[in-house]
C-alpha cells in the first residue's frame, strides 16, 4: 500500500519513472527535463517531491526531482536552468516564468510529459487560462509532448479531455535553436487506457478520480504519428482542419471509487432558526462527534464562519481537545504550524475554510463536517474525499445546516452524492486580460511572429475561438495600452521589427513582467497588529508592540470605525485605528461580544444544480417525507398560507409591513445573482413611480421594500409582475447598473492587474497594496467615458457575466421564469419570505445610495447647530 | 461646531463667508467668488497619466486632461468668469504641457479666451512658467484672500489653499462613502484635488487636521449636491 496522497501521484509519475529508468544516467545521455509537474498548490508541490523520493530511491532510480516555486533561492533557479532535473515540481505561475524565460526553447526541448495535478480546480479560474497558453507553447516546443490531467471526478471530462491537448495545428518551434526531434525521444511509454500498472495504482485512492492521459501516445518502435483525428499529430499538419467536428481530446481513464461515502445530515431532533449561517445550535453536537473520533476536518464556507466556529468549539472544549483554526487570512506561520500539528497527528480538530478543499493529504482524518450549506455537490464530494483515503473504508462525513433553507439544500446534496451526479462548472471562456500578460511573457522569451502566436494561442481549448481581431487588440494593448488616442507610441513594450517579429522593448520591462506575474489578484489587504493599551492613558494604544495576527481584507477595514469588536483569529479584537498600513486592535475584554455582525453568507453561490433540486424538492410534498419533519411542517404551512412554487415556477409574494410594503421573490438562483436582480428590479421599480427604498438578498431570494403599494399597482395592471421581471431587464439597465457597480470597479481593478495596467510590484520600488498609487476607480471612470469598447472594459465585462455580478445566470432564470410567475398579494408575510426578511438588516442595504449616507451624516452637524 | 462657521440651508452648491468673502462651493470641486466673478480650482495635475506611461511604463488611460478639462469647461459655460484660478499642481510635472496633446492643448486656449488666467505655482509644477498660456504667480491675493499652493503652517485667516487632496469619509451601516471636500474651519479654507486622476488624502490625516486646531468641517462633493459633515461624523480611513 502506498503511503496516502502516493496513489495517483504515482499514477501519473509512473510512465515517467519507467522511461527515465530506460534513459539511463544522464551523463550518457544529452540532459534535459524530462517530466513537468504542475499543480495548484506550492505545499502541494512540495509534498509530491518528498513522496516521489522514496521510490526512487527504493527502486535505486538514476532520476533527479526538484521543485521550484516561489521560495526556490535565486542560485537554486540559475542552476536548475542550466542543469535541468529530470522531473520538476511547480505551480502555474513559475511555469509561466519559465517559459517566458530567455532560454524556454532550448529548456523543454526535450520534455516528454506533462502532469497537471487537481486539473478540475485549476481549469475554473484564470490561473487555468494562463496555465493552458503555457500549455500551448509546450506543446509547441516540444511536438508529441504527452499532457496527463489528474482530476477529480467532473460533469464534463470531455473538456478537461480538450485542455490537455492542442485544439489545432501548431507552428513549428519559435527558436531555430530548437533541436529537432530525433526518433528516439519520441520513445514515450504508453499509459493505455485501463492499462495494467496505472488501474491499479488509481484503485488504490479510492476517491473517484479520473486521470486523463493525452499527446502523442506512440509505443515504442511505433514512431508513426498516430493517424487517429482523436489523437493530435505531434507534427503540425496542415491538412488538418480546425472546425466543429469532433475536436481532438485526450484520452480518459476512469478509475471507479471505493467504498461509498458514509454521508449523513446531522440532525438534532429540534427547530432549525428560518435564517442565519452559524449553525450555533449544532455546535454541542459538533464537538461530541470531535470527541468520537480522531481526527475531524470541521470546513465551513467563509472565514468569518470559521472564526466564530472555532471560537464556539473552544468555548465547549472542556476536555482541552487540541483544536486548531485554518484559513487563508492567518498568517502564512502560523498556517504551517497548523499543518505541521495535523501532519504529526497532534491535533483533533481543524476548523478551516477552501484553503483546505485541495492539497496535501492529512493521514488519520476519520470525519469530515461541513457546516453551513454545501452549495455545491462536486465541492461537498471533494470535502468528503478529504476523510480516510482508503479505498475499503468509507469516508464518514455530516453536514450540518445552519437554517431550514440550508437543510433543503443539503437534502439535495446528500441525494446529489447518492447519485454520484457532478454540478462542476462549464468550461472557460479565456480571460483577454491573462492572455494580455501572456502575449507580454512571450515577447520576454523571445521575437514572436504575430501569426505563429495567434496559432500557438488558439491550441489551447479555453482560446480555440480567440478572432484574430481581438488577438490584435490584446497585441495593441501590450504595445502601447490599446487606446483610440495614440498617446503612448513613443513609451511602447513590445516593438514590431522591420522583420515583422515583435520584441520587448528592454531588460526593466521584461523585469517588471517577471515581478507581476500571476493570476492571483488578492484584495487589498491589511495586517492586523495587536497592539497594548496604556493603562495611564485610556484611548491610548501603543502601536508596534504586538505581534502580526493576520491579514484582513481592505474592505472589511474601511467599514469599522474605533471601538468597533470583531472576530479574528480566534478571538475577540477591538479596533483601534488604521496605522500606515496596519490595523491596529487590542483583545476585547473577555466575554464582549463581536459587534459587527460576521459576513457568515456564502462566499459560493449555490450551484444551479442543487438550486433546480431544491425547487423540485419543494415542488413535490411526496418527497417531503424523506426531509426533516420540521421542514414538512414548515412547508406546508407556506401552502396554507401563500403557494409552493412549481418547479419551474417564480413565487412573488407582496405584503404590506410597518409603513412599507413589500415584494419578495425566490428565483433560488444564489445571492450574486439575486444582487444583481435587487439592483435592477430596484430601478424598475423607482421608474415605476413605486419608490423603492432598499432590498436585501440571500441564496434563495430577495425583498424589496417601497414606500408605495406594489400589490395595488399589481392589481391595476395584471402585467405589472410580469413586465417586472421580463428579460429586457438586462439591457440598458443592467448597462448603467454596470458602469457605477461597486463590484464591477473591483472586478476591473483585477482585470487591469493581470493585464499589467497596473503593476502590483515596480523594478526599484517598493509599494504595499495599500499605497497603490492611483485608484483604479478613478482609471475605470475616465475610460468608459472616453473608451467604452476598451479591452479592459470587455475583459471585466466578460468576467461580470459569471463572476461576481453572475449575469448569465440571472439571464437562465429570466427565461426560464417567463410566463411562469405566482405572484400571491398576501396582508401579511408567509413562512417562505420570513427568511429573507430576515437577511434585512444583517446585510449590507444595497438601494441605499452614497448621497442618502452623506445626509443622514450631515443631519447630524444640522442638528448639533441647532441646539 | 467650528467657531464662526455660518452654514447656510442645504443646496446644491452652498455658499459660506470667509474673511468677509462669499465663496461658493461649487459642486464640480471649484470655488466661485461672485462678487469678484472669478473661479478657483486646484490641483488639476492635468497629464497625470502620461507621466506614468513616461517614467514607469503603464499606461494609464491617457483621457484624464481631456476629463479634468471637460469638467473645467462645464464650470466655466455655468459662471462665465472673468478670471480663473488654477492654485497649483496644475500639471503632474513640469514637462507635462510638452506632452499634452494638440486638442486638449487647444481646449486649454478656448477656456483662457477673453479672461484673466493665472498659474499658481505648485510643488508639482513650479517648473512651468511657459507655454500654456496665462500668467504665473507664486501667490496672489484677491480682496481679503489669500491665494496659494500649500497651505502654511500655523493660524492663516483668509487663507485658500490646495495641495493636500482632502477626501473625507463616512461609514454608517457597513457601508463608507469616500469622497473629495473642502475642509473650512471658517478661517482658512482647504480645496478639493480637482484632477481626474487625483488621489486623496483622509481628512482625519494629521497633515490636515493639523491646520484645524480648533475643529472643522468638512463639504464633501456628493453626486447630487455638496454636504456639509461634521467632524465628528468623519471616519479615519
Amino acid at each position: 500500500m502506498a503511503p496516502t496522497g502516493a496513489g495517483k501521484t504515482l499514477a501519473g509519475f509512473l510512465p515517467s519513472l519507467v522511461a527515465l529508468a530506460e534513459r539511463g544516467p544522464q551523463k550518457l545521455k544529452p540532459k534535459g527535463l524530462h517530466t513537468l509537474y504542475v499543480s495548484p498548490l506550492k505545499a502541494l508541490a512540495v509534498d509530491i517531491a518528498r513522496n516521489l523520493d522514496a521510490p526512487i530511491a527504493e527502486m535505486d532510480l538514476p532520476v533527479r526531482v526538484e521543485t521550484r516555486t516561489g521560495d526556490t533561492p535565486a542560485h537554486k533557479r540559475t542552476r536548475q536552468i542550466s542543469r535541468p532535473p529530470d522531473i520538476l515540481l511547480t505551480t502555474p505561475e513559475q511555469l509561466a516564468l519559465l517559459i517566458a524565460h530567455r532560454e524556454a526553447a532550448e529548456f523543454f526541448s526535450g520534455l516528454r510529459c506533462v502532469v497537471l495535478d487537481e486539473l478540475h480546480a485549476l481549469v475554473t479560474s484564470k490561473r487555468g487560462d494562463l496555465l493552458s497558453l503555457a500549455m500551448a507553447r509546450l506543446h509547441r516546443l516540444s511536438p508529441g509532448l504527452a499532457a496527463v490531467g489528474l482530476s477529480a471526478t467532473v460533469r464534463e471530462p470531455d473538456e478537461l479531455r480538450k485542455y490537455l491537448v492542442p485544439q489545432g495545428p501548431l507552428p513549428a518551434p519559435p527558436s531555430p535553436n530548437a533541436p529537432s526531434k530525433s526518433h528516439e525521444e519520441k520513445v514515450i511509454p504508453v499509459v493505455g487506457p485501463r492499462a495494467g500498472p496505472l488501474s491499479r495504482s488509481g484503485e488504490g485512492q479510492g476517491e473517484g478520480r479520473e486521470l486523463s492521459e493525452g499527446g502523442a501516445p506512440e509505443t515504442r518502435g511505433d514512431p508513426v504519428p498516430d493517424p487517429e483525428p482523436s489523437h493530435p499529430s505531434p507534427q503540425p499538419s496542415p491538412a488538418r482542419e480546425r472546425g466543429p467536428v469532433a475536436p481532438p481530446m485526450a484520452d480518459l481513464v476512469t478509475v471507479a471509487g471505493g467504498a461509498k461515502a458514509d454521508l449523513r445530515m446531522l440532525d438534532l431532533g429540534r427547530a432549525l432558526p428560518i435564517s442565519g449561517h452559524t449553525a450555533w445550535h449544532s455546535m454541542p453536537a459538533i464537538y461530541e462527534l470531535i470527541k468520537e473520533h480522531r481526527t475531524t476536518l470541521v470546513f465551513v464556507n467563509t472565514r468569518l464562519q470559521a472564526e466564530y466556529t472555532f471560537q464556539e468549539l473552544w468555548r465547549l472544549n472542556e476536555d482541552a481537545l487540541p483544536i486548531a483554526i485554518h484559513h487563508g487570512s492567518l498568517d502564512a506561520q502560523q498556517r504551517r504550524r497548523v499543518e505541521a500539528a495535523m501532519a504529526a497527528g497532534q491535533l483533533r480538530a481543524i476548523v478551516c475554510t477552501a484553503t483546505l478543499d485541495l492539497g496535501i493529504d492529512w493521514g488519520d482524518v476519520d470525519l469530515v463536517v461541513n457546516v453551513g450549506a454545501p452549495k455545491g455537490a462536486s465541492r461537498i464530494m471533494q470535502r468528503i474525499g478529504r476523510a480516510n483515503h482508503r479505498m475499503d473504508e468509507p469516508s464518514k462525513a455530516y453536514l450540518v445546516p445552519g437554517n431550514r433553507f440550508e437543510m433543503l439544500e443539503c437534502q439535495a446534496a446528500l441525494d446529489a452524492v447518492e447519485e454520484a451526479a457532478q454540478d462542476t462548472p462549464d468550461a472557460r471562456l479565456g480571460a483577454l486580460d491573462v492572455l494580455a500578460q501572456h502575449v507580454l511573457g512571450m515577447a520576454c522569451a523571445d521575437a514572436f511572429d504575430p501569426l505563429d502566436l495567434y496559432d500557438e494561442i488558439v491550441s489551447a481549448s479555453p482560446y480555440a475561438d480567440l478572432t484574430w481581431e481581438s488577438f490584435e487588440q490584446v497585441v495593441d494593448y501590450v504595445a502601447t495600452g490599446g487606446y483610440a488616442l495614440r498617446a503612448y507610441e513613443r513609451f511602447a513594450k513590445i516593438l514590431r521589427g522591420p522583420d515583422g517579429l515583435w520584441r520587448v522593448r528592454d531588460a526593466r520591462t521584461a523585469q517588471a513582467y517577471r515581478m507581476n506575474v500571476g493570476t492571483i489578484v488578492e484584495a487589498a489587504r491589511v495586517r492586523v497588529r495587536l497592539g497594548r493599551s496604556l493603562r495611564g492613558k485610556p484611548g491610548t494604544v501603543l502601536p508596534k508592540t504586538g505581534r502580526v495576527l493576520g491579514e484582513i481584507e481592505d474592505e472589511f477595514a474601511e467599514t469599522l470605525t474605533v471601538g468597533d469588536t470583531f472576530l479574528f483569529a480566534g478571538e475577540t479584537l477591538r479596533f483601534e485605528g488604521l496605522a500606515e498600513d496596519e490595523c491596529l486592535v487590542t483583545r476585547a475584554p473577555p466575554d464582549t461580544d463581536p459587534a459587527i455582525p460576521s459576513y457568515a453568507g456564502s462566499k459560493f453561490p449555490l450551484s444551479t444544480f442543487l438550486a433546480a433540486r431544491v425547487r423540485a424538492l419543494i415542488a413535490d410534498p411526496f418527497e417531503w417525507d424523506r426531509l426533516p419533519e420540521q421542514i414538512g411542517a414548515y412547508l406546508q404551512q407556506q401552502r396554507r398560507r401563500s403557494v409552493l412554487p412549481g418547479e419551474r415556477d417564480l413565487l412573488v409574494e407582496t405584503f404590506p409591513r410597518g409603513k412599507r410594503h413589500y415584494l419578495t421573490a425566490f428565483p433560488f438562483e444564489g445571492r450574486l445573482a439575486h444582487q444583481t436582480l435587487g439592483m435592477l428590479l430596484t430601478r424598475r421599480l423607482e421608474r415605476g413611480g413605486l419608490r423603492p427604498l432598499g432590498f436585501a438578498a440571500n441564496d434563495y431570494g430577495i425583498a424589496i421594500w417601497t414606500t408605495r403599494d406594489v400589490a395595488e399597482r399589481a392589481a391595476l395592471d395584471p402585467d405589472f409582475i410580469g413586465d417586472l421581471f421580463a428579460v429586457d431587464m438586462l439591457g440598458d439597465d443592467l448597462e448603467a447598473w454596470l458602469d457605477e457597480s461597486a463590484m464591477m470597479k473591483r472586478t476591473f481593478r483585477q482585470c487591469a492587474v493581470i493585464a499589467g495596467l497596473i503593476e502590483r510590484h515596480h523594478p526599484g520600488l517598493k509599494k504595499s497594496g495599500r499605497a497603490v498609487t492611483i485608484s483604479t476607480d478613478l482609471i475605470y471612470d475616465v475610460l468608459r467615458k472616453h473608451q467604452p469598447d476598451h479591452l479592459l472594459l470587455r475583459a471585466a465585462r466578460q468576467d461580470a457575466a459569471t463572476g461576481l455580478l453572475d449575469v448569465r445566470r440571472l439571464g437562465m432564470m429570466l427565461e426560464r421564469i417567463q410566463g411562469r410567475i405566482i405572484h400571491r398579494s398576501l396582508d401579511r408575510v408567509s413562512p417562505l419570505s420570513v427568511s429573507v426578511m430576515l437577511e434585512i438588516g444583517r446585510e449590507r442595504v444595497y438601494g441605499e445610495g452614497a448621497d442618502e449616507i452623506l445626509a443622514e451624516a450631515e443631519a447630524e452637524l444640522l442638528q448639533e447647530a441647532l441646539s | 461646531m467650528a467657531a464662526g462657521l455660518r452654514l447656510e440651508k442645504t443646496s446644491k452648491h452652498p455658499t459660506l463667508q470667509l474673511a468677509g468673502e462669499t465663496l461658493v462651493l461649487d459642486l464640480c470641486g471649484g470655488l466661485w467668488l461672485p462678487e469678484h466673478r472669478t473661479l478657483i480650482v486646484s490641483d488639476l495635475h492635468l497629464e497625470k497619466g502620461s507621466s506614468y506611461a513616461a517614467r514607469s511604463g503603464q499606461f494609464l488611460p491617457p483621457y484624464d486632461t481631456r476629463e479634468t478639462l471637460a469638467c473645467l469647461h462645464e464650470a466655466v459655460i455655468r459662471h462665465d468668469p472673468a478670471r480663473v484660478i488654477a492654485l497649483g499642481d496644475s500639471f503632474h510635472d513640469a514637462r507635462g504641457p510638452e506632452r499634452m496633446e494638440p486638442g486638449d492643448r487647444a481646449m486649454v486656449a478656448a477656456l483662457q479666451d477673453g479672461r484673466d488666467w493665472v498659474w499658481i505655482a505648485g510643488n508639482h509644477d513650479a517648473a512651468v512658467s511657459e507655454g500654456v498660456g496665462g500668467r504665473y504667480a507664486d501667490a496672489l491675493t484677491l480682496g481679503g484672500l489669500l491665494l496659494r499652493h500649500e497651505p502654511s503652517p500655523g493660524a492663516a485667516p483668509g487663507e485658500i489653499a490646495g495641495h493636500l487632496h482632502p477626501c473625507g469619509k463616512v461609514a454608517m451601516r457597513g457601508r463608507a462613502v469616500r469622497r473629495r471636500c473642502f475642509v473650512t474651519d471658517g478661517s482658512r479654507l482647504v480645496m478639493p484635488a480637482f484632477g481626474a486622476y487625483a488621489g486623496g488624502l483622509n481628512v482625519r490625516d494629521k497633515a490636515i487636521e493639523g491646520l484645524f486646531p480648533k475643529g472643522f468641517n468638512a463639504h464633501l462633493l456628493g453626486d447630487g449636491r455638496v454636504f456639509a459633515i461634521g467632524r465628528a461624523q468623519l471616519a479615519r480611513d
